[in-house]
């Protein structure tokens, strides 16, 4: 699943884009130290085959459904985890430009879950030591199904937690976590499959293909500590320039979940449950405050920006003014519309 | 101006696979002569083009551009006066406007902006579709996007052109426009085609390929014109040279 | 199939939207990124309950869409597209959120007020997003990237995806009706084929890879992406940039529905 703008604040948004450029600024350091021109036009059109091989409906044995493909772990394979993640994210750009899928802020999310998580963890770790220096047609299969489930099921945790935190939904962890990793088990199945069924086809085909693409790739080991490192540092600055941006703002932009995360490490009561429990608790503080107490607390502004009161005279002024602006924005958009037709018709 | 020579010397050249696409080539091209070179599928034209241009190193032999034997340190230099246009032009449109796509090989030389521009419009113009600059490739008819790759090397100002199957795929007003363009050169050109009324039409001269080898170069009546010569190539003569099959007459 | 047509005409449309004039298109790519950015940010920093308080945020899209001459239709029907999914999300809210709010005098789950908000954050942003595109193009995208000093290499092999998708998708589509065509069956691919059917386009990819290299190389190509120098951004750029920022800051800041509401009901004195 893309993360979309509509569930994600701007913190979360923020932190995200910024552990995003951090790892893309590292591939294509990476990609260049290489030296290796032939590369950018291999993943430019990678890029391009990935993104018309997810338009392809593959109907699941056994069941009356169909999937698709991520594309995340063949462009880790035959790209290596720096080009992969590079080529990734243009797909990712151009889909949330031209479809809409998930939207510009959301953007930093979908590149991490889906790119990140298959190129620089599920493939390095589970991959490549699963298939070792061999290929064989059985361990292809198995070692692309259980990497593209890992890949995924870190992907879709990752969706979860950037929901949570942004806290811009009612929907509490257990049942999101229940919702969401099955389903990516699902995908992640279809994804290894179809990876794995492509991948043999060019090994059997074109050996020369993956040779080449399992040595380019034996010239870098990646360095994973490091990129977690440098990651965590970029996130936890971020975080940082951000939750003093909103302390020091307390009533500009919603930073709250700096302030629960923050709290959050100082109670070390290790069931991670209770702790996301608890993080539930407290975004569920507000509206509680604001709607049942709205009565006796003085309407700061503050206060009159949660505008749903119980005061039912406040809710019809709200709707009335509500449907003034939707008018004014329309009249605005109809002027605008006779203006250009008035200057065509004079041109 | 004989210093713009291409010769090609005894080449030899074999893919990975084992397969021995060029088979011992030699030839020498003047400049501004125009020459096709024509063969069954698989006669190793593509193959013998890429050796021309160093996309390919052969084996054996040597090619000569200008005096200047090519290898890896000279190529860069060498190139800038070559202008290949494939035989996809989806291979060769690889910006998303026609105009980037003309400027590329200029700006890649590191000519000042202005004169980039100067060169896009011109060669635009000469293959006629200036008014396509601004086209995404994937908005243009077959016959426009072979115009638009040909423009995109002749921003470069090339001394030789080499062009494999330009006639390919297109309608025979396109193809008429395209062999109008092609006539209107003065630089020295070496083109492969399976069209031979074309090549009869553009060329003086005509090398016939076979499993890699020269079976015959000549003038390109000459050749086209002999019947055995041809169907040992694999080969059939130009329909405008063939008889009449109405009317059973021969023409000349 | 249908998928890969939609995906086809899709971007078709977007790219040519892009190729039209007006006052919004002439605007340097820059600005519209930067001014669509701080829209959404401010956009998404409403709390979850926040509905008719961001209402003011449709000024934006309205006024782009206006003044570019952008269609309504291609935008409705991506936006249809996307809807469900941020819909389903926005559905559960009510199940999950106890508290309620009394609207004129109902009582309902304030989780309705989050799957609003979410709908409303959704289209909104979806919707600036796409006149994004529609008025900037991928050359623009390409161009703003540039300028705030994204890598050559990044931008160039962005743009050669952009470029080769039009041109894999009709592959893509051939192949598949070659198989449909022989399968005399569903338009889902059996799981014998899956191999074969990718991996055949994926081989002529990586051939074209290779053809593409070379013909870059032969016109000079040496790793170093050139591209003509842009225009700078000019006031009007600036101005454009300020005034959407500054309404964007302002609606974020007072709540016009609920000022309006109170001045035409006389409420809240
Ligand atoms: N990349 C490759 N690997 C192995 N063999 C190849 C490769 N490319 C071409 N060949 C083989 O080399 C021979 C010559 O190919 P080439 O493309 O030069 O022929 P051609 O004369 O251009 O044919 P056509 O008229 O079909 O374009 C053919 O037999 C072909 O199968
Ligand atoms: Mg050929």
């Amino acid at each position: 699943m893309h993360m979309a703008d509509a569930l994600i604040s701007p913190a979360v948004g923020a932190t995200m884009w910024a552990a995003t450029a951090g790892a893309a600024a590292y591939s294509i350091k990476k990609v260049q130290s290489k030296l290796d021109d032939k590369k950018i036009p291999l993943m430019g059109v990678m890029g391009a085959f990935i993104f018309a091989a997810q338009m392809i409906n593959f109907s699941i044995p056994g069941t009356g459904s169909s999937g698709h493909l991520g594309g995340g772990l063949i462009l880790a394979i035959l790209l290596g985890p720096y080009a992969g993640f590079l080529a990734m994210a243009s797909i990712l750009i151009i889909q949330a430009l031209f479809f809409a899928d998930g939207g510009l802020l959301a953007l930093g999310c979908n590149i991490f879950n889906l790119g990140f998580f298959t190129c620089f963890v599920a493939y390095p770790l589970v991959y490549k030591n699963m298939i070792g220096k061999e290929f064989f047609a059985k361990r292809i299969i198995i070692a692309s199904m259980v990497t593209a489930i890992i890949g995924l099921q870190l992907g879709a945790f990752g969706v979860v937690l950037e929901t949570l935190f942004s806290g811009k939904t009612e929907l509490p962890f257990s049942s999101f976590v229940l919702l969401m990793q099955p389903i990516h088990l699902a995908i992640g199945i279809v994804e290894g499959l179809v990876t794995a069924a492509a991948v043999s086809f060019v090994w059997k085909a074109r050996p020369e293909i993956m040779e080449k693409a399992a040595l380019n790739q034996a010239l870098g080991a990646l360095p994973i500590k490091k990129v977690m490192i440098g990651l965590a540092a970029i996130a936890v600055f971020t975080g940082a320039v951000l939750s003093w941006f909103a302390s020091s703002h307390p009533d500009g932009l919603e930073w709250s979940m700096f302030k629960t995360s923050g709290k959050e490490e100082l109670e070390a009561s290790g069931n991670i449950h209770q702790k996301l429990a608890a993080i539930q608790g407290e975004t569920a503080f507000l509206p509680d405050y604001g709607f049942k107490a709205a009565g006796k607390i003085e309407p700061t502004e503050e206060q009159t920006e949660k505008w749903p009161a119980v005061n039912g005279g406040t809710s019809l002024s709200g709707l009335v003014g509500g449907m003034m602006t939707l008018l004014l924005a329309a009249f605005m958009g109809f002027i605008i519309n006779v203006k250009n037709k008035v200057k065509k018709r004079s041109e | 101006m004989s210093h713009h020579i291409t010769e090609g010397k005894d080449l030899f050249y074999a893919y990975p696979d084992g397969h021995q696409a060029v088979n011992g080539i030699s030839f020498r091209i003047h400049h501004g002569e125009s020459v096709g070179i024509i063969g069954a599928n698989g006669a190793g034209k593509s193959t013998l083009l890429m050796l021309l241009t160093g996309i390919l190193m052969p084996a054996n032999g040597e090619v000569i551009i200008g005096e200047v034997r090519l290898n890896k340190d000279n190529m860069a230099m060498i190139r800038q006066r070559l202008g290949m246009v494939f035989q996809n032009p989806d291979d060769q449109l690889f910006m998303t406007t026609v105009h980037d796509d003309v400027a590329f090989g200029p700006r890649n030389l590191k000519i000042d902006e202005p004169q980039v521009e100067q060169r896009v419009v011109s060669a635009l113009e000469q293959v006629g579709i200036l008014h396509l600059k601004d086209r995404a490739p994937f908005h243009l008819s077959a016959g426009e996007k072979r115009a638009a790759a040909i423009a995109s090397v002749l921003s470069l100002m090339p001394d030789i052109l080499i062009l494999d199957e330009p006639t390919s795929s297109l309608d025979p007003k396109s193809r008429r426009r395209l062999m109008k363009i092609l006539g209107g050169f003065e630089h020295t050109k070496i083109i492969t085609s399976h069209d031979l009324d074309m090549v009869l039409d553009i060329c003086q001269r005509v090398i016939v390929m076979k499993d890699g080898q020269a079976i015959a170069d000549g003038p390109a009546k000459g050749v086209l014109t002999n019947k055995v010569l041809m169907e040992e190539a694999g080969l059939e003569m130009p329909l405008s040279l063939q008889g009449c099959p109405v009317c059973g007459g021969e023409k000349t | 199939m249908s998928n890969i047509v939609n995906a086809m005409y899709n971007i078709r449309q977007f790219d040519e939207l892009a190729r039209r004039d007006s006052l919004i298109h002439r605007m340097h790519p820059l600005a519209k990124l930067l001014a669509t950015l701080v829209y959404t940010v401010l956009l998404v920093s409403y709390d979850k309950y926040a509905t008719i308080a961001l209402l003011p945020f449709v000024f934006f899209p309205v006024y782009v869409a206006a003044a570019a001459k952008i269609p309504l239709e291609p935008l409705l029907k991506r936006l249809l597209y996307i809807e469900p999914m941020i819909v389903g999300i926005g559905l559960l809210n009510p199940l999950f959120d106890h508290g309620t709010v009394v609207v004129l005098g109902y009582a309902i789950s304030s989780g309705w007020l989050i799957f609003l908000s979410i709908f409303l954050k959704g289209t909104l942003a979806v919707t600036s997003a796409l006149l994004l595109i529609a008025t900037t193009g991928m050359d623009g995208v390409a161009l703003s990237l540039r300028k705030l000093m994204v890598p050559k290499i990044f931008v160039l092999q962005m743009m050669l995806t952009y470029r080769y998708i039009s041109v894999l998708l009709e592959e893509a589509a051939r192949t598949v009706q070659a198989y449909d065509l022989r399968a005399f069956s569903s338009q889902r691919l059996k799981r014998e084929v899956w191999g074969p059917l990718l991996g055949q386009i994926l081989i002529r990819t990586m051939d074209r890879a290779q053809r593409i290299y070379d013909a870059m190389c032969l016109r000079g190509f040496s790793g170093e992406y050139c591209i003509g120098k842009a225009a700078r951004p000019g006031w009007k750029d600036i101005i454009y940039v300020m005034t959407w920022g500054v309404l964007s800051a302002a609606f974020r800041g007072i709540n016009l529905p609920l000022w309006l509401g109170n001045l035409l009901t006389g409420a809240g004195k």
